[in-house]
C-alpha cells in the first residue's frame, strides 16, 4: 500500500481529489500550548547524512562548485582568492536560514491564535499529507505552493508541523528581510533569504544554487519554493520562473540523486488578507497612509471573518517520470559535473514544460467557493450597464447553472450539497460584504459610495471593488480558460469554418500566453476545448464548420465575456501604442502613461471594462507584443521601446474580429 | 606465415594419428562414421612435444565434464540436501564437499524464497528437439577431404548455440533450443583455420568461433536471420604453448587454450601471464583478445591489451600479423585494435604472443571492513591516487558482504566460531560499525615477501584514515573464491524460481557511488513496476581502480514466482539497469563486451563516425560476412 503511492507516479497529475479535514477543529478544542510544545519526531529522507545548519555551510563553501567559481571570478576581475572566499561566505551568511525548532513552536503557539481568530477554518487532504510522508523518506521533496497571500509560507510550515512532517527550508525573498525583527524569526523558521535580481553576478548564484542542492542532495529538509516567484495580485497564476525548478532538478540530471519529488500544493483563501492592498497595488494608487485610523483598520483586519482556507496537498510529481525519453542525462558525461553550465535547450524546454505543468497543477486543486462564480456573475452584469444590479433570485438561479456547467469543465468546486442554493448564495454574499450591496433583493457591486473630488478619484475607488471582485472571478479562470479560447475564436472568426476557428483560436491562444497559464504545445488544448464544449451540448462539430447550438448559446455569451475584458485591454493597449506612444517612451514610463491614457477613455464612456486598469494586465500586453515583435527594446536607452505601428494596428484589429486572422500573422507568430 | 616448417614425414603423421584415435576412444563414444577423426599435419608444431590431450581441461565432448544447462563441471553444484542445508558438490574447488549453514537462510530471507517451491531443470538434452542441421554439401565434401574433425551431432552442436546470458540457460534448462549451429568443426592448428575460412568463403558458409562459450553478451546467439549454414568454429583444441621465450619473457600460445590450462602449464615452468578473468576455468585465450578482456590482478599484469605482444587472425582476406614481436610501434594505429574487442566479427584470432612473468615468490590475501561503501569508495580512489593499489582490490557493498557471510563453510572447530563472535563484536559494538552499513574490501597482494608487506602495510593505512578495519585474511580469501562459483550459485536459484545475472561498466571517479546507488535503486524500481513480487537482491561491487575511474559490477537477481514471463521481465529490468548506467556516466561495458545484447547502444557509444570506421573495416575484411554472428555492429 505505500510503496503503491511512491510507484503510481506514472501518471503525475490524477484527476481524482481526495477529500478534506479542518484542522482547527482540533485547535480549538485543545490547548495551544501543549500542541506548540508537543513531541516533534518527524520522519526523514532515507538517505540523509545527519548535518546541522552550520556544517551545510561549510559544505556549501568546500563544494567544488564553489571552488570553480571562485577562481573563475579571481581569474577575471584579478581580485584575491581569499577576497572572494570572504565573499562568497558573506553571501551564505546573508542567504542561509537558521532553522530551529524552538522558533517554529512558538509560531506553531501564536500562528494557532491568529488562525483561529481570522479563519473558521482551515482544511486539509490528509491523503496528500500521507503521500508525502511517503515521498519524503524515498527522495528529495520540493514543496510547490501557490502563492496568493504572505500567508502562505507560514501556514506551510504550520501545517507539516502539525502533521509532524519535517520542516521545509524556504527561498523568501530580500525583501522580508528589510523587517528587522520580522526576517530573523522567520530565518529561525526555516527561511533562506535570495536577493530579487542578481542577474550577472556568477559567485552569487553559485552560492545559492550550491546551497540549495546541498540541502536537497542530502535530505536536509524539504525545499520549498513559488514558481510563481512573487504573489499572485490577480489571483491568476502567474507564468512560472524557471531558476529554481532548474537549481532542484539538476542534481537529478547529474545522477547525484536518484529522483526528486515535485509536490504541487494548492492553497485556496475564501477571502485574501491582502484583496483591496492588491487592487489598489494594481491601479498605482498609493497604500492608505499609516495612521491612527490605519492602525484601527488593521485592528479590523483581525476581527473580521475570512472564512475558509484549503490546503491541498498534490500528487508528488517524479522528475525521472517526467524527463523519461525528454531528457538525454548523458550529456552531463563529457564534463565535470561541478563545471556550472547553461542549460541546453532540450534541458531549458523540458524545465518549461514542467514548470507549466506543475503549475496547472496547482491550479487544478484550487478549491473554488461559490463565491467565485458569483462574482463572475456579477462582473459580468454591471458591465451589461444594468445600473440596478440583479435580482437575488435570479442570480441564484444564474448561479446554479454556472455551477453545473463549471463542474463539466472540471473544477474542484465547493458548493455545500444539502443547503438551498439561495442560502449558498446570501451566506458567499454576506463575507463578501464589503465588495457587494444588497437592497431591495438586488444585489450589485459595492460601487459608489465613496466621497470622492473628481471623478477621476471617483473611477479609481470603484476600479477598487471591480478588481477586488476581478481577482475572485479569475479563481475560476483556469477552469473556463481553454473553453473561453475557443467560444472567442468562434466569436472573432470570420466564418464557422473549421479552419478559421481554428486559426483564430491559434492566434487567441498566442497572444494571450503571457496572461494565462497556456501549456506549451498546441494541439492537444484545441482537441480537449473542444471536446469540452462538445461534451456539455454547446458545440456542434462537423466535418468543416463548428457551429454554435441552441441550448450551447447561454455558456458561449458566458465563456466570451470571460475573456472580453483582456481582448479589450489588449486592444487598449495596441491603441495606445499606436496613438500616443513616443519615440521616447521607455518601459519603465509605459504603465503610467498606458494607466493616463485608459483613464481618459474610461471616463469619456468609451471602454466598457474597468479592469483593464489592472497593470499586471498592461504588463502583460506588452510583454506579448515584445514576444511578437511589434514592439522592440532598444538597447542602450534605458529600455526604449520601439512600436512597429503596421504590425500592432493588425494586432488590434484582429483581437476585435475587424481582421480575419491572417495567415501571415499566425506564420509570424 | 607458416606455410613452410616440417616437410611432411609420413611416419610422424601416422604415429601422431594412430595415438589420437587411441585417445579419442577414451574421450568420445563412436561417432558417426562419416565424421571420422583424421590427424592431419600441424604445421605450426611447437619446439615442445605436444603435451598429452589428458592434461588439457576442455575436450572436444564438453558434454562429457561439463553441464549443458548450467554453469561449469557436471560434478560440481550447489544443492541443498535432506536436511535442507546447502552443500556444494564434487572435489575441484575449495568449497567442495563442504556444508553452508548459512546459505539457506539467508537465500529465503533475500529472496523470499522456499525450499518448497522448485523449478527443476529438464533433466536430459532431448537431441529430437534440436532442430536438424542445414548441410553445405559441398563444404561439407570439401572439408571432409582436409581431415578436420567435425561433427553434426546435437549435443554438440547445442553447446555451441549459447554462452552463459540468462534468458539462453533459462531456455536451455526448459528444453528449449532456438536455431543452433548445423556442425561443429574442430581444427587443430592454425593452418586448419585458414582452410576452414577458405572453405567457408568459397561455399558462402557462415562461420562462428567459439573459444570457451563464457560470453555474457549474446554473443554466440546464432542469429535467427541466418539462412546459410552455421560452422562453429571450436578453437578448444588449439591449446598448446609452442614457445616460450625467456629472454623477451613471451609465450607463444594458440588461441583455444583455457586460462586455467595457460597457468597451470606455464606455473610447470615457474612463469604466470597474471591475466584471471573470473572466467579463467573455462574462457579461452582467443575469446579474450576478442572481446577485450580483463583480469583480477591487472594492477600488476595488465588487461589483455597490455599483455599481447603479438596477435594472428585468420581472416576471409587472409592472416592479419604483424611483422615483428618490438614492444611497441608507432606504425599508424595499431592493428591489434581491429582485433582486440571485433568479437569474431572479422576472423579467428589463431595464435597469440603473450608476456609472460616469473611467478610470484608470495602471495597474500586481506581485507578491510568499512563503517559504510562510501567511505570504502573513498579509500579506493586514494589508493589509486597513490597508485599503489594491490594485485586486486575489490569492494563490496553491504549486501553482498552478507552474501560472502552467508556462504561461509560449517566452521569445525569451536575456537573458530568463538573467533567470528569477537571479531563480529568488537566490529559492531566496539567500533560501532552498523552491520546494514557496514562493507568490505577484499586484497590480494603479489610479489616478494617483504615488499608484499610493505605495501600492506601502505595500503591498510590508507584504509585506516577512511576508517577501515583490517579484517583477516580468510574474508579476502572468500571474497574472491565467491566469484568462482557464483556462476553455480545462479544455477541453485534456478532451481527455486530465483533468476539473475551479473553485469558491469567502467566510470569516472567522481560518479562511482552516484552510479551505484542509482543503478541499484533503478532496478529495484523497475522489478516493482514491472510487477515482481519480492524485493530484488540488487547489489554491486567495485572490481577495478584505474587513474580515472573504477570498473563496477552489478549483481541482480529476483524470485520470479507469480510472473508469467520472467525473462521478458529481467530483460526489461537489465535494460533499464544499462539505460541508467549510460545515463549516469557509465560506459557499455568494461570487459564483457558487445555482443548482440547491448549492440543498440553501439552508436551513442562511439558515434556515427566511429561506427562508420568499424563498418568499413568489416566491409573489407569480411565482405561476405562469412564471421556473421552479428556481433558490436
Amino acid at each position: 500500500m505505500a510503496s503503491k503511492a511512491v510507484y503510481s507516479q506514472r501518471d503525475p497529475m490524477l484527476k481524482k481529489r481526495d477529500d478534506f479535514e479542518d484542522i482547527l477543529e482540533e485547535r480549538r478544542n485543545s490547548s495551544d500550548l501543549r500542541y506548540a510544545l508537543r513531541c516533534y519526531a518527524p520522519v526523514v529522507y532515507k538517505g540523509l547524512c545527519p548535518s546541522k545548519a552550520g556544517t551545510l555551510k561549510s559544505m556549501v563553501l568546500q563544494s567544488d562548485q564553489l571552488h570553480y567559481v571562485i577562481h573563475q571570478v579571481c581569474r577575471e576581475t584579478g581580485r584575491a582568492v581569499d577576497d572572494v572566499q570572504e565573499e562568497a561566505s558573506s553571501i551564505l551568511e546573508e542567504m542561509a536560514h537558521r532553522l530551529q525548532l524552538s522558533t517554529v513552536r512558538f509560531f506553531a503557539f501564536t500562528l494557532s491564535k491568529v488562525f483561529k481568530t481570522l479563519f473558521r477554518s482551515i482544511c486539509v487532504n490528509e491523503e496528500g499529507i500521507q503521500r508525502l510522508q511517503q515521498v519524503i523518506q524515498e527522495h528529495p521533496v520540493v514543496l510547490l505552493p501557490s502563492h496568493r497571500s504572505y500567508m502562505d509560507f507560514l501556514l506551510m510550515s504550520y501545517l507539516l508541523y502539525t502533521y509532524d512532517l519535517a520542516l521545509p527550508v524556504i527561498a523568501a525573498g530580500m525583501d522580508f528581510m528589510g523587517m528587522k525583527f520580522v526576517g530573523e524569526m522567520l530565518r529561525m523558521s526555516g527561511a533562506f533569504f535570495i536577493r530579487r535580481s542578481f542577474g550577472g553576478d556568477k559567485l552569487y548564484w553559485a552560492v545559492f544554487s550550491e546551497y540549495v542542492k546541498t540541502m536537497l542532495k542530502n535530505g536536509f529538509a524539504p525545499v520549498e519554493f513559488f514558481l510563481e516567484g512573487t504573489r499572485s495580485r490577480t489571483s491568476k497564476s502567474l507564468t512560472p520562473k524557471l531558476g529554481l525548478l532548474n537549481i532542484v532538478m539538476d542534481p537529478f540530471f547529474k545522477g547525484e540523486v536518484f529522483d526528486v519529488s515535485l509536490v504541487p500544493v494548492s492553497i485556496s483563501y475564501e477571502r485574501i488578507l491582502e484583496e483591496s492592498l492588491y487592487a489598489r497595488e494594481l491601479l498605482g494608487v498609493p497604500k492608505p497612509k499609516e495612521s491612527t485610523s490605519g492602525l484601527i483598520k488593521a485592528r479590523k483586519v483581525l476581527s473580521e471573518d475570512y472564512g475558509s482556507i484549503h490546503v491541498y496537498f498534490g500528487q508528488p510529481v517524479s522528475v525521472r517520470s517526467l524527463a523519461e525519453g525528454r531528457v538525454n542525462r548523458c550529456q552531463f558525461n563529457l564534463i565535470p559535473r561541478h563545471i556550472p553550465k547553461k542549460p541546453s535547450e532540450d534541458i531549458h524546454s523540458f524545465v518549461n514544460d514542467s514548470a507549466y505543468r506543475l503549475v496547472r497543477a496547482q491550479e487544478e486543486n484550487m478549491v473554488l467557493k461559490p463565491w467565485v462564480l458569483l462574482a463572475s456573475l456579477l462582473l459580468q452584469n454591471q458591465v451589461s450597464g444594468q445600473k440596478r444590479g440583479i435580482a437575488l433570485d435570479e442570480l441564484t438561479e444564474q448561479a446554479v447553472w454556472l455551477r453545473d456547467l463549471s463542474r463539466q469543465y472540471g473544477a474542484f468546486l465547493h458548493w455545500p450539497e444539502h443547503t438551498p442554493p439561495s442560502e449558498v448564495v446570501s451566506s458567499s454574499l454576506s463575507l463578501h460584504r464589503g465588495l457587494v450591496r444588497i437592497s431591495e433583493g438586488r444585489v450589485q457591486l459595492a460601487l459608489g459610495q465613496s466621497y470622492a473630488v473628481t471623478p477621476e478619484e471617483e473611477l479609481l475607488s470603484q476600479a477598487v471593488i471591480i478588481l477586488s471582485c476581478a481577482s475572485y472571478r479569475n479563481q475560476a479562470l483556469h477552469v473556463f480558460l481553454r473553453p473561453a479560447l475557443l467560444a472567442s475564436a468562434i466569436h472573432t472568426a470570420s466564418s464557422n469554418k473549421k479552419q478559421e476557428v481554428f486559426n483564430s483560436f491559434s492566434f487567441l491562444r498566442n497572444m494571450f500566453s503571457n496572461e494565462f497559464i497556456l501549456c506549451p504545445g498546441t494541439y492537444c488544448m484545441l482537441f480537449t476545448s473542444h471536446w469540452c464544449c462538445v461534451s456539455t451540448g454547446a458545440l456542434q462539430v462537423t466535418q468543416q464548420e463548428v457551429l454554435v447550438t441552441e441550448r450551447g448559446h447561454r455558456t458561449l455569451v458566458f465563456l466570451t465575456s470571460m475573456l472580453d475584458p483582456f481582448l479589450q485591454g489588449y486592444q487598449v493597449v495596441c491603441r495606445f501604442l499606436c496613438e500616443e506612444a513616443t519615440e521616447a517612451l521607455t518601459e519603465k514610463q509605459f504603465i503610467p502613461a498606458v494607466r493616463k491614457f485608459i483613464i481618459k477613455h474610461l471616463l469619456a464612456g468609451r471602454l466598457r471594462y474597468t479592469e483593464v486598469l489592472s497593470s499586471d494586465l498592461q504588463k502583460n500586453s506588452l510583454a506579448a507584443l515584445l514576444r511578437l515583435g511589434a514592439v522592440r527594446k532598444i538597447k542602450g536607452y534605458q529600455g526604449t521601446l520601439k512600436v512597429n505601428t503596421v504590425m500592432v494596428n493588425s494586432l488590434e484589429d484582429t483581437l476585435g474580429g475587424k481582421l480575419p486572422t491572417q495567415k501571415a500573422v499566425i506564420a509570424r507568430l | 606465415m607458416a606455410s613452410n616448417s616440417s616437410g611432411g614425414s609420413s611416419d610422424r603423421q601416422r604415429i601422431a594419428q594412430q595415438r589420437l584415435r587411441i585417445i579419442a576412444g577414451h574421450l568420445q563414444r563412436p561417432v558417426d562414421g562419416d565424421s571420422a577423426i583424421l590427424a592431419a599435419e600441424c604445421k605450426a608444431q611447437g619446439s615442445k612435444p605436444d603435451t598429452s590431450r589428458e592434461e588439457k581441461t576442455v575436450p572436444r565432448r564438453r558434454q562429457e565434464i561439463m553441464k549443458w544447462n548450467g554453469w561449469g563441471y557436471s560434478d560440481s553444484r550447489f544443492l541443498f540436501n535432506k536436511k535442507g542445508q546447502a552443500e556444494f558438490t564434487g572435489k575441484r574447488y575449495r568449497l567442495s564437499g563442504m556444508i553452508i549453514p548459512g546459505l539457506k537462510d539467508w537465500f529465503e530471507c533475500t529472496f523470499g524464497a522456499s525450499l518448497q517451491h522448485k523449478t527443476p531443470a529438464t533433466p536430459l538434452l532431448n537431441s529430437s528437439a534440436v532442430q536438424p542441421p542445414t548441410l553445405n554439401e559441398a563444404f561439407v565434401e570439401e572439408l571432409k577431404s582436409t581431415g578436420i574433425p567435425f561433427s553434426q551431432d546435437a549435443e554438440d552442436r547445442v553447446f555451441r548455440a549459447h554462452g552463459h546470458c540468462l534468458h539462453e540457460i533459462f531456455a536451455l534448462r526448459e528444453g528449449k533450443f532456438g536455431r543452433v549451429p548445423d556442425m561443429v568443426v574442430w581444427p587443430n592448428c592454425h593452418n586448419d583455420v585458414v582452410k576452414i575460412v577458405e572453405l567457408a568463403s568459397k561455399h558462402n558458409v557462415c562461420l562462428i568461433p567459439y573459444g570457451g562459450g563464457t560470453s555474457v553478451s549474446s554473443a554466440l546467439e546464432c542469429p535467427p536471420e541466418e539462412t546459410r549454414s552455421i560452422v562453429s568454429l571450436d578453437t578448444s583444441q588449439m591449446n598448446r604453448i609452442l614457445w616460450v621465450d625467456e629472454k623477451n619473457l613471451t609465450a607463444h600460445v594458440e588461441a583455444g587454450i583455457v586460462g586455467q590450462d595457460l597457468e597451470r602449464l606455464l606455473n610447470e615452468s615457474g612463469y604466470c601471464t597474471g591475466h584471471e578473468p573470473d572466467s579463467m576455468e573455462f574462457s579461452s585465450l582467443g575469446g579474450w583478445v576478442a572481446t577485450r578482456a580483463s583480469g583480477m590482478k591487472k594492477n600488476i599484469y595488465g588487461n589483455i591489451e597490455d599483455l599481447v605482444v603479438h596477435i594472428k587472425m585468420v581472416t576471409p582476406q587472409g592472416v592479419i600479423e604483424k611483422s615483428c614481436q618490438g614492444p611497441r610501434m608507432s606504425t599508424g594505429p595499431d592493428i591489434h585494435h581491429f582485433i582486440m574487442g571485433s568479437e569474431g566479427t572479422l576472423g579467428v584470432v589463431t595464435e597469440v604472443t603473450m608476456k609472460i612473468r616469473p611467478m610470484p615468490e608470495y602471495q597474500k590475501y586481506g581485507s578491510v571492513v568499512f563503517p559504510n561503501f562510501e567511505q570504502g569508495v573513498a579509500c579506493l580512489r586514494e589508493v589509486a591516487r597513490q597508485r599503489c593499489a594491490p594485485a586486486s582490490i575489490r569492494l563490496m557493498d553491504n549486501e553482498q558482504f552478507k552474501f560472502g557471510h552467508a556462504l561461509k563453510p560449517q566452521v569445525s572447530s569451536i575456537f573458530t566460531s568463538f573467533l567470528d563472535g569477537l571479531k563480529k563484536f568488537y566490529i559492531t559494538k566496539f567500533k560501532g560499525f552498523d552491520p546494514n552499513r557496514l562493507c568490505v574490501a577484499t586484497l590480494l597482494f603479489e610479489g616478494d615477501r617483504e615488499k608484499v608487506l610493505q605495501h600492506e602495510k601502505q595500503v591498510y593505512d590508507i584504509a585506516a584514515k577512511f576508517g577501515g578495519l583490517a579484517a583477516g585474511e580468510d574474508n579476502g580469501q572468500r571474497g574472491y573464491m565467491l566469484t568462482f562459483v557464483i556462476a553455480y550459485l545462479r544455477d541453485l536459484g534456478m532451481d527455486y524460481y530465483v533468476i539473475g545475472e551479473s553485469f558491469e561498466t567502467s566510470v569516472p571517479w567522481d560518479r562511482v557511488l552516484d552510479i551505484c546507488r542509482n543503478v541499484k535503486a533503478r532496478i529495484v524500481r523497475e522489478c516493482k513496476e514491472r510487477g515482481v513480487q519480492f524485493p530484488p537482491l540488487s547489489t554491486c561491487r567495485v572490481t577495478q581502480t584505474y587513474d580515472a575511474g573504477a570498473c563496477v559490477y552489478f549483481y541482480f537477481a529476483f524470485n520470479y514466482r507469480g510472473l508469467s514471463d520472467p525473462v521478458h521481465v529481467y530483460e526489461q529490468v537489465e535494460h533499464a539497469a544499462r539505460e541508467e548506467i549510460l545515463a549516469n556516466g557509465g560506459s557499455l561495458s568494461h570487459h564483457h563486451g558487445v555482443g548482440k545484447l547491448r549492440k543498440e547502444w553501439m552508436r551513442e557509444t562511439v558515434s556515427n563516425v566511429g561506427m562508420g570506421m568499424l563498418k568499413s573495416v568489416k566491409d573489407y575484411v569480411d565482405p561476405n560476412n562469412i564471421f556473421g554472428n552479428r556481433n558490436l555492429l
